[in-house]
Formats: C-alpha cells, sequence, structure tokens
C-alpha cells in the first residue's frame, strides 16, 4: 500500500478540569488513512470524536503524541483538509457566494478568479439560483449544500465532516448523501479521502470502506472494521442489515459497558442525561405484549426513532439501574424492570429511589451526606466541585442537574433553585 | 435594547467582593485622574485662551451651532470606535491584557463622566496653547468617556462568545487575523455594538451639551454648540432663546434618529443569526431608498469592493504554507512572561497607591474626606429616591402601555427620543420657577438628576410588557385572577427583568446628572444643593483639582459598590428567575 495520507501517532488529549485532575478524552489514539478511503468514525457522544477530527486537521493541539499530513508534522490548521460542520458554521452576514468565496479569499485570489471558481462550485452542488442569497433565506439542507461547497472550492485533499447530517431529518440527509456519494465517485471533486464522525451506525455503513469504532471515557479505538459491500448500498440489503447487527453487537461489548453491566460506576461516572419518563417509556416499549419484554437493539433504535447519541443513554441507564440488561446487541427487561413497569406511579417511586440509591454511587453519596448533616443540608457547590475532579465543568453540572432530577423524583432529596441547597425530603 | 445585558449577565452566582485585579485597576484608575489633576494644578492659570468666539442669540445662527455639536459626536463616535477595536480585540485576544483591562473599564464606567471633562481640560488646553481646540478636544473626549467603555466591553464580550466552529472555520481557511477580524469578529459583534452606541449617544448629547460651556479655574469656556447657546440664554435670562434652542435639539435629535441610526439598525439585521419569533424586522425609509434606487445601488456596490479590497490588502494576507503556523503551543518562557507581567502590574499598582495617596493626603484633611463621603451619601440618597418615585409613576404606566400593542408602538418610540434629548436644555424651565417661588434647592433640584434618566424606565417596562407572552395573559383571565393577584402573579414578575435594566440605566444616569443638576443657576440667581454632585462642580469653576479628584474618587467608588451590592445580584437574580422563555437548566 502506498503512503498514509494521515499518520496519527500516539494522541493522548487531556481537558483541564478545575485545578486538581485533567480529565482524560483521547487516551493512545493510533491510525493511518490512505488515499481513496472514506473512514467513518462512529462511537457515543462525548466519545471525544469530534476533538479527534480537529486534532488531525490542526484545529486543535493534542496534548501529547503526533499528527502527520503527507509526511508533515501538523502544527496548525492544515492547507489541504477542509472541514464540514454540523451546525453548518456558515456566516450569516455573507451571501452564498460570498461564504463559498472564503477559502478562496485567504488564498489572495482576485476577486474575478473567485467569483469564478466559486460560481463553479456552486453550480455543481445544485445551489445555482441562491448565490445572493442570505444563509437564514435557506433550509437546513441547502444551507449544509453551503457548507460542502465551501468546503469543495478550496480543492482540499482531504475532506473532515463533523456529523454533516444530524441536524438535517432523515430525507434532507439521504439526498444530500447521496448527492456526495455522487460526487465522490465520479470524482468530480478531487478529493482524495473522506474522514467522518457520526454516531449513526447506517450511516457510516452506509458510506464508509472502514469504520473506527469508540470506546468512551477515555475516547479511544476500540476496533477498526471494514465494510466491503458493494455501492451502491441498501439499507434493505440482508448484508447491510447484517453488519449493522455486527457493530450493534461490538458496540455493547465495550470494556465500558461490561463496567456497567456489572455495577462498576463510580462517583464521577458521567450519568447519562435521561428524564425518568423516557426511561419509563423504554420499560414500558419492552414490557408490552408483542415484544415479550426483549427487543433487538436496531429495532428499538428504530422504533423509538432514536439514533446512537439519544439511544445508549438511555439503555446506559436502565442498565445501571438493573431494569434491563443488553447482550449480544439484543435488551430483555429484567424482573426488577418489570415489577418496576407494573406498579403505579408511588410505588413506582419507592422503587426507583431503592434502586437509585442502590446502583448509583452519586445519589448514595448525596444521600448519606445529607443524613448525616445536623440540619441535612449542602450546598450544591459542594457536590459540583467533586464532581469536577471528574468531569469538566459543563459534564459535572449537567450531571449534578441529572442526578438532582432523579432524586427530587426519587423524593430522595429536595433542592431549591435560588439558594442551591439540597436537603433531605421530609420523611426520610 | 438593554443597555446593561451584557455586562451584568456573565456569571451565575455573582461575587459582589473586589478580587485582586479589581482594586488594582481601582488603583490605577484613580491613579491616572490623580495624575490629570496633578498636572493641571502644575500649570499656571489663568489659560491663554485664544479669542473666544462670541455666542450669538441669534436663532439664525442655531443650526450651524448644531452642526458644531453634531460634528462632535461624530468624532467622539469615531474614535470610541478606534478604541473599541483596539482594547476589546486586545482583551479577547490576550489573558494578560484581559485581567487587567476588563476590571478597568468595569471602573470607568463608574467615573462621572463630566468628572473626566473637570480633570482632562487642562491638560488639553496645554496641549493647544491660544486656541479653542483644546477645549474641543475635551468636549469630544467627555463624550469619548460616556460612550468607549461601554462599547468596548461589549465588543470584548461578543468577540468572546464567537461560537467555536464560526472560529474554526476562520482558522480552517486560513484566513489572517487582519480577514478574521473583519470577515467573523466585526460582523458577528455588529447587532451589540449598534445597540450599545445608540444607547450611549443618547447620553452623548447630555454631554456634550454640558461640556461645550463649562467653566473652570473661574475661566468661562464656550465653544460654539448648542450648549454653549443655552448657557449664554440662561445667563441672559432669555426665555425664548432656550426655547429655540430645545427646538432645534428636538429636530437635530430626529434627523440623527432616522437618517443614522434606523438605516443602520436595518441593515444590522443581516447580521442577526437567526430571527427571534418576538422580534420585528427592523425597517427603516431610509435604507429601502437606499436599497431600491439604481444611483444608491451602484454606490452600495462600490462601496462593497471597497470593503473587499480593505479586507484583503496583501500586507495582511497570511503565509502560503501548507501548515498554518499558529502559536497554540505554549512554550515555558511563558511562565517568565506570566511572572514579570504580574510583577510589573503589582508595581503598577502600589505606585498607584502611592502616588493617589500622596496627592489625596498632602493636600486635604481627613475630616474633609469624611464630610465628601457624608455628601455622596446625601446624593446617593436622593437618586434612590428618585429612583423609586419614577418607578412608582411609570412601572403601572408602562405596563398599561406595553399591554396596547398599537399604544406602545409610538409610546416607545416617544420614549426613547425623549431618553436621548439632553435634559439639560430643560434644567433652565424648572430653576425658572425654583427662583420665582424661592423653593429649598436642597429638594427641589433633585428632580432635575432624574429627569433625562426616567426614559430608561419607562422603555424597558413598555418593552417588558409588550413581550409578556399572550398566552399567559390569557390563562390568567381564563382562571379568572384579576387586580391585585394578576398584578402580583404575572405582570409584575414578567417585567421584573426589564425593570431591573431600566433602574440600572437610570441610576446611571443620574449618578452622572447629579454634577449638573445640583448646582444651577437663571439669570444672577444661583442655586446650590447640597451633595457630592454640587461638591465637584463647585471646585471645578475655582479650580481646586486636589478637592475634585477626591469628589470623582469618592463619587466612583460609591458607584462601584452600589453596582456590586445591590444592581448585579439583583440583575442576575432577575435574569434566573423572571425571564420567560429560557428554559431553566
Amino acid at each position: 500500500m502506498s503512503d498514509p495520507i494521515i499518520e496519527v501517532m500516539t494522541i493522548q488529549k487531556y481537558y483541564k478540569t478545575g485545578d486538581k485532575q485533567d480529565r482524560l478524552v483521547l487516551h493512545d489514539i493510533n491510525f493511518k488513512m490512505y488515499e481513496g478511503e472514506i473512514v467513518a468514525v462512529l462511537g457515543k457522544s462525548g466519545s471525544g470524536k469530534s476533538t479527534l477530527l480537529r486534532i488531525i486537521s490542526g484545529l486543535t493541539e493534542p496534548t501529547s503524541g503526533d499528527v502527520y499530513y503527507r509526511g508533515q508534522l501538523v502544527t496548525g490548521p492544515v492547507r489541504g483538509i477542509s472541514m464540514v460542520f454540523q451546525t453548518f458554521a456558515l456566516l450569516p452576514w455573507l451571501t452564498v457566494l460570498q461564504n463559498v468565496e472564503l477559502g478562496l479569499e485567504a488564498q489572495g485570489l482576485s476577486r474575478n478568479e473567485r467569483r469564478h471558481q466559486a460560481l463553479k462550485v456552486i453550480d455543481m452542488i445544485g445551489l445555482d439560483g441562491f448565490e445572493t442569497a442570505l444563509p437564514k433565506e435557506l433550509s437546513g439542507g441547502m444551507r449544509q449544500r453551503v457548507g460542502f461547497a465551501r468546503a469543495l472550492v478550496v480543492k482540499p485533499d482531504i475532506l473532515m465532516m463533523d456529523e454533516p447530517f444530524s441536524a438535517l431529518d432523515v430525507l434532507t440527509a439521504d439526498t444530500l448523501k447521496s448527492d456526495l456519494l455522487d460526487l465522490w465517485q465520479s470524482r468530480m471533486i478531487g478529493i482524495n479521502a473522506i474522514l467522518f464522525v457520526t454516531h449513526s451506525i447506517e450511516e457510516a455503513i452506509a458510506f464508509a470502506d472502514r469504520i473506527i469504532l469508540f470506546d468512551s471515557d477515555p475516547g479511544s479505538i476500540r476496533s477498526d472494521v471494514k465494510i466491503s459491500l458493494p455501492f451502491p448500498r441498501s439499507d434493505l440489503d440482508p448484508r447491510f442489515r447484517n453488519q449493522v447487527d455486527r457493530i450493534y453487537t461490538l458496540m455493547t461489548t465495550e470494556p465500558q459497558e461490561t463496567r456497567i453491566q456489572e455495577g462498576m460506576i463510580d462517583i464521577g461516572y458521567r450519568l447519562p442525561d435521561v428524564s425518568i419518563e423516557e426511561m419509563t417509556g423504554l420499560l414500558e416499549i419492552l414490557n408490552s405484549p408483542e415484544h415479550h419484554g426483549r427487543m433487538d437493539l436496531p429495532i428499538l433504535a428504530d422504533t423509538l426513532m432514536h439514533n446512537l447519541d439519544e439511544l445508549f443513554p438511555l439503555t446506559d441507564l436502565v442498565q445501571i439501574l438493573r431494569f434491563a440488561k443488553i447482550s449480544e446487541g439484543d435488551i430483555s427487561i429484567t424482573q426488577a424492570g418489570k415489577v418496576f413497569v407494573e406498579a403505579d406511579i408511588l410505588e413506582r417511586k419507592k422503587i426507583f429511589s431503592m434502586h437509585l440509591t442502590k446502583h448509583i454511587p452519586l445519589a448514595r453519596y448525596i444521600h448519606n451526606q445529607l443524613t448525616r448533616h445536623p440540619r441535612h443540608r449542602a450546598l450544591e457547590e459542594h457536590f459540583l466541585s467533586l464532581l469536577e475532579d471528574y468531569l469538566s465543568e459543563k459534564e459535572a453540572e449537567n450531571v449534578l442537574r441529572t442526578v438532582i432530577e432523579w432524586g427530587r423524583y426519587a423524593e430522595l432529596f429536595a433542592y431549591d433553585y435560588n439558594s442551591g441547597v439540597l436537603s433531605l425530603e421530609s420523611g426520610h | 435594547m438593554s443597555l446593561f445585558g451584557n455586562k451584568f449577565a456573565t456569571s451565575i452566582r455573582v461575587k459582589w467582593y473586589p478580587n485582586y485585579w479589581d482594586t488594582i485597576a481601582l488603583l490605577l484608575v484613580l491613579a491616572v485622574i490623580s495624575l490629570f489633576a496633578w498636572v493641571a494644578k502644575q500649570m499656571a492659570t489663568p489659560y491663554q485662551l485664544g479669542q473666544t468666539i462670541p455666542i450669538s442669540l441669534n436663532p439664525a445662527v442655531l443650526p450651524f451651532y448644531a452642526g458644531r455639536t453634531v460634528v462632535r459626536m461624530l468624532i467622539a463616535l469615531f474614535f470610541s470606535l478606534l478604541f473599541t477595536f483596539i482594547f476589546g480585540t486586545w482583551a479577547a485576544k490576550s489573558r494578560y491584557a484581559e485581567r487587567i483591562i476588563i476590571p478597568a473599564i468595569d471602573i470607568l464606567q463608574a467615573v462621572p463622566i463630566l468628572g473626566f471633562l473637570s480633570v482632562t481640560i487642562a491638560s488639553f488646553i496645554r496641549l493647544f496653547p491660544g486656541s479653542l481646540l483644546g477645549p474641543e478636544c475635551a468636549a469630544v473626549f467627555a463624550i469619548f468617556t460616556s460612550q468607549a467603555w461601554n462599547m468596548a466591553f461589549v465588543f470584548f464580550q461578543t468577540v468572546r462568545a464567537i461560537p467555536a466552529d464560526l472560529s474554526e472555520t476562520g482558522h480552517m481557511f486560513h484566513l489572517s487575523a487582519w480577514q478574521r477580524f473583519w470577515r467573523i469578529e466585526v460582523p458577528y459583534a455588529i447587532p451589540g455594538l449598534l445597540w450599545n452606541t445608540m444607547a450611549s449617544m443618547s447620553a452623548g448629547w447630555f454631554f456634550v451639551v454640558a461640556a461645550e460651556a463649562i467653566t473652570v479655574s473661574n475661566q468661562d469656556i464656550l465653544l460654539p454648540g448648542i450648549g454653549s447657546f443655552i448657557a449664554v440664554a440662561i445667563k441672559a435670562a432669555n426665555l425664548q432663546a432656550i426655547g429655540y434652542a430645545v427646538l432645534t435639539m428636538f429636530i437635530v435629535i430626529l434627523i440623527y434618529d432616522q437618517l443614522l441610526f434606523r438605516p443602520l439598525v436595518a441593515w444590522a439585521e443581516k447580521f442577526k443569526p437567526e430571527q427571534q419569533a418576538t422580534e420585528k424586522t427592523a425597517e427603516s425609509w431610509v435604507m429601502n431608498l437606499f436599497r431600491r434606487t439604481r444611483l444608491m445601488r451602484n454606490w452600495g456596490d462600490k462601496l462593497a469592493q471597497l470593503f473587499d479590497a480593505f479586507v484583503n490588502i496583501k500586507f495582511f494576507r497570511p503565509s502560503q504554507s501548507i501548515i498554518f503556523a499558529k502559536p497554540f503551543f505554549k512554550k515555558d518562557s511563558d511562565i517568565v512572561v506570566t511572572i514579570l507581567w504580574e510583577i510589573g502590574i503589582l508595581g503598577l499598582g502600589i505606585a498607584a497607591f502611592i502616588f493617589v495617596w500622596h496627592f489625596v493626603a498632602s493636600h486635604i484633611s481627613f475630616t474633609e474626606i469624611r464630610w465628601v463621603l457624608v455628601l455622596g451619601l446625601i446624593t446617593t440618597a436622593r437618586v434612590f429616591i428618585l429612583i423609586l418615585i419614577c418607578s412608582f409613576i411609570w412601572v403601572p404606566l408602562g405596563i398599561w402601555i406595553g399591554l396596547r400593542p398599537q399604544v406602545a408602538q409610538v409610546a416607545q418610540a416617544i420614549a426613547q427620543i425623549l431618553s436621548a434629548f439632553p435634559a439639560n436644555l430643560l434644567y433652565p424651565f424648572i430653576v425658572m420657577v425654583i427662583v420665582y417661588y424661592h423653593l429649598n434647592p436642597n429638594i427641589w433640584l433633585s428632580p432635575l438628576m432624574i429627569l433625562g434618566a426616567q426614559w430608561y424606565i419607562l422603555f424597558n417596562i413598555i418593552a417588558g410588557a409588550s413581550l409578556i407572552p399572550n398566552e399567559l395573559l390569557r390563562v390568567v383571565d381564563n382562571l379568572g385572577v384579576v387586580g391585585w393577584a394578576r398584578w402580583r402573579r404575572l405582570l409584575l414578575p414578567s417585567i421584573f427583568p426589564y425593570y431591573v435594566t431600566g433602574a440600572i440605566a437610570a441610576a446611571g444616569g443620574a449618578w452622572n446628572a447629579s454634577i449638573v443638576a445640583e448646582v444651577a443657576s437663571w439669570g444672577n440667581e444661583k442655586l446650590v444643593a447640597t451633595g457630592l454632585g454640587a461638591y465637584i462642580a463647585q471646585y471645578t469653576s475655582v479650580g481646586n483639582f486636589a478637592r475634585i479628584a477626591l469628589g470623582i474618587g469618592m463619587m466612583c467608588l460609591l458607584v462601584l459598590i452600589i453596582n456590586r451590592l445591590i444592581w448585579r445580584p439583583l440583575y442576575v437574580y432577575a435574569e434566573n428567575r423572571f425571564v420567560i422563555g429560557v428554559s431553566d437548566v
């Protein structure tokens, strides 16, 4: 095989959390990318896949390790890598044409030359007629087309995409995907490789030659899966469905998963941001007569119209609380889960409260602290600073907010928004 | 729309006590003021002014005077923008700069603007001996101080808040720092900057009028302008002339609003990322005219091309290398720089302290400092009582208006114009009444302070009331909640954040106005109220610079303390608790 275009060597990335301890977001990442490849990076949210993309393109620095682009050490943004963003990242004050011209401006091309090249790409990507429109006049799909045109006009060597379709509705995303694939296969755009981040298993399989599966906490490469289905790929093809099942199974046997299943989570575990209603809803579907308490994960995702980012936090929570179990890509309700969904509201609260203190160390810790305190009160800052030893400031806030919501539902503790004081529910 | 919105909304849990950097910044600001005062003291009085242009009371020259006043405003605006771009950007880009610039700006905002004028005018006169250019610069500087801090702060905050993906876009495409500044940072900041500029321009009229006619060291300085016209008219007790001046000012402000700011606001619509459902698109007939006529459009295209060339000047172009070196790797030498920087700043702070101490202590006794504090408290009491009275009047009225959309539209426009109108032009009418009836100046001069500032309360409340969601009003109707319960449960809580914003602006305005409002004259009659504003004004006119510095320093401290202890916590509380539509997470 020829020389790699991108070579990532033992990348580590820490984020500063508070002042005591840094949080590891990327751990020992190694991989290579070759010419002509489409590579998908697939993982749960918060697994650091977007950070990896930014490190490779030179937008963020790694804490340690090196990235080489065509043999050159990357120390800053690389000319030759273009990125398409999930949020489009169009400059709202520039017209479509001006947005597309942006990269050319940086290259110092003359006004006429810029216009000429930009119009060519705008034509190719199906945006003609919209040259003078402002981004806010466009629909999401059209905006992302501008995002693509802007990235392509500088004739990049590698195209990077950070969840490019996840902000679009299904139909729009499908159209855009097939247009992009057509462009790629017709070699009209002169790109030599595509690297993209996604949390949709189907999307990864539909597009990629290789899927890099990401573990979370810390983000690391779990496995590198070759997809050799012929194009065009149809998600109705049984071989396609097989691959989907395979990836689901791989993802649910991550070491992280085992830890969850064995109840090994610690106090600083990044609790999934899931509401009680969502969790109850999931258990009710599982427990409904047509499913007999057991479902295939891809089917569950379809039923809930969820992608990985939304599905996995839910399945994590029901597993942590021992209301359901996952094995080999199937989820099944436990006895406790059955009792929980079949109970009435008050009974549910009692069961939930029991499971919460038993299986979630943070909830248990808060409850213990409050019980011990002479007036059964504590400031939220106290727990926040504890969490910040493990998590970033924002994540710590999210986790605390989540656990407070659960605790209030379980009537384990009360919370006053204005003063930020947690206290024991009377009666406990 | 909120004048102080951005300034206070920075953190959820506020610290009211000053930190290290606040203290250093405070010392530096006080030292600079003292330094100006010290320089002024060193200069021989009386000043050598050139020939004074006699101010005519003929109404025919009023347009000319108005033109002079407007030009001063524009020049000050230009320098404020320059300051904003330089210091706002610097603070946003360098953490060293940020730590000192931001607290300094915060403190500078508390310094009374006319106080700046009192201490700087002598230096400016010295700079241009024998010409009116000195006082001219001082007047421009006074307007500058009324807007630059505010604008720089907003710019800093918005540049800091640029979404990561937008700034990454800039880096990814290898835009140079110059291109990023004009393509990303400035456009992103424009809507916020524009609102702030408009709000501070309103205050600017007040100061330009006050700055044109000032007495320093027993020397009357009169710059050709509306302010001087009024001052001369007051001396001559010429009511008719004052009437003409007021009329002219109204026309000038209307023109300014219609020809400059409306079009700018309409134009700035395109810089807003997304239209919020509650807001209407701003329209301007001037802008529409501009956009629809071919000649104007051609001009617009030419302008766009010029701007394009400006952004792409060759000199600022980035390197063409494959990997664009962005200095994101922190070197060990950084630590040395940090230590040196901290030592330097600390040294500067100590020097500032010694200087201030020396300057004040060597001239003024402790009893006097205590007396000035008492004066300050008297003025503080005035400000609060006035805000309270205004609130009782304008809150119910504002809500009543705000709930009626047709009325609100008209009333809001009027309140906005009124808030821009320099209230000091109206002082003579009230002073005349006080003189005529021999009223107690300590009480009756007070309303002058709030005369211009009260409109901030009114238009914020109208804005707040008109934004109360219709469903909430219907729900309350549906549940049969009427009378006091309706006010207590719905109306008052939903306007509370807007009220706080308005009250903060009004209090700021009242403090600033105190320097001109606590001393007033009509013809040969002179009225003086007891208070810090009068103290500063009196020592300004006799040129006692140590005492001016003391007065300004005291006012600055009081305003700071009140901001930290009362306004800021109140603002944050209102933001967290009563803003409708933001899900509280």
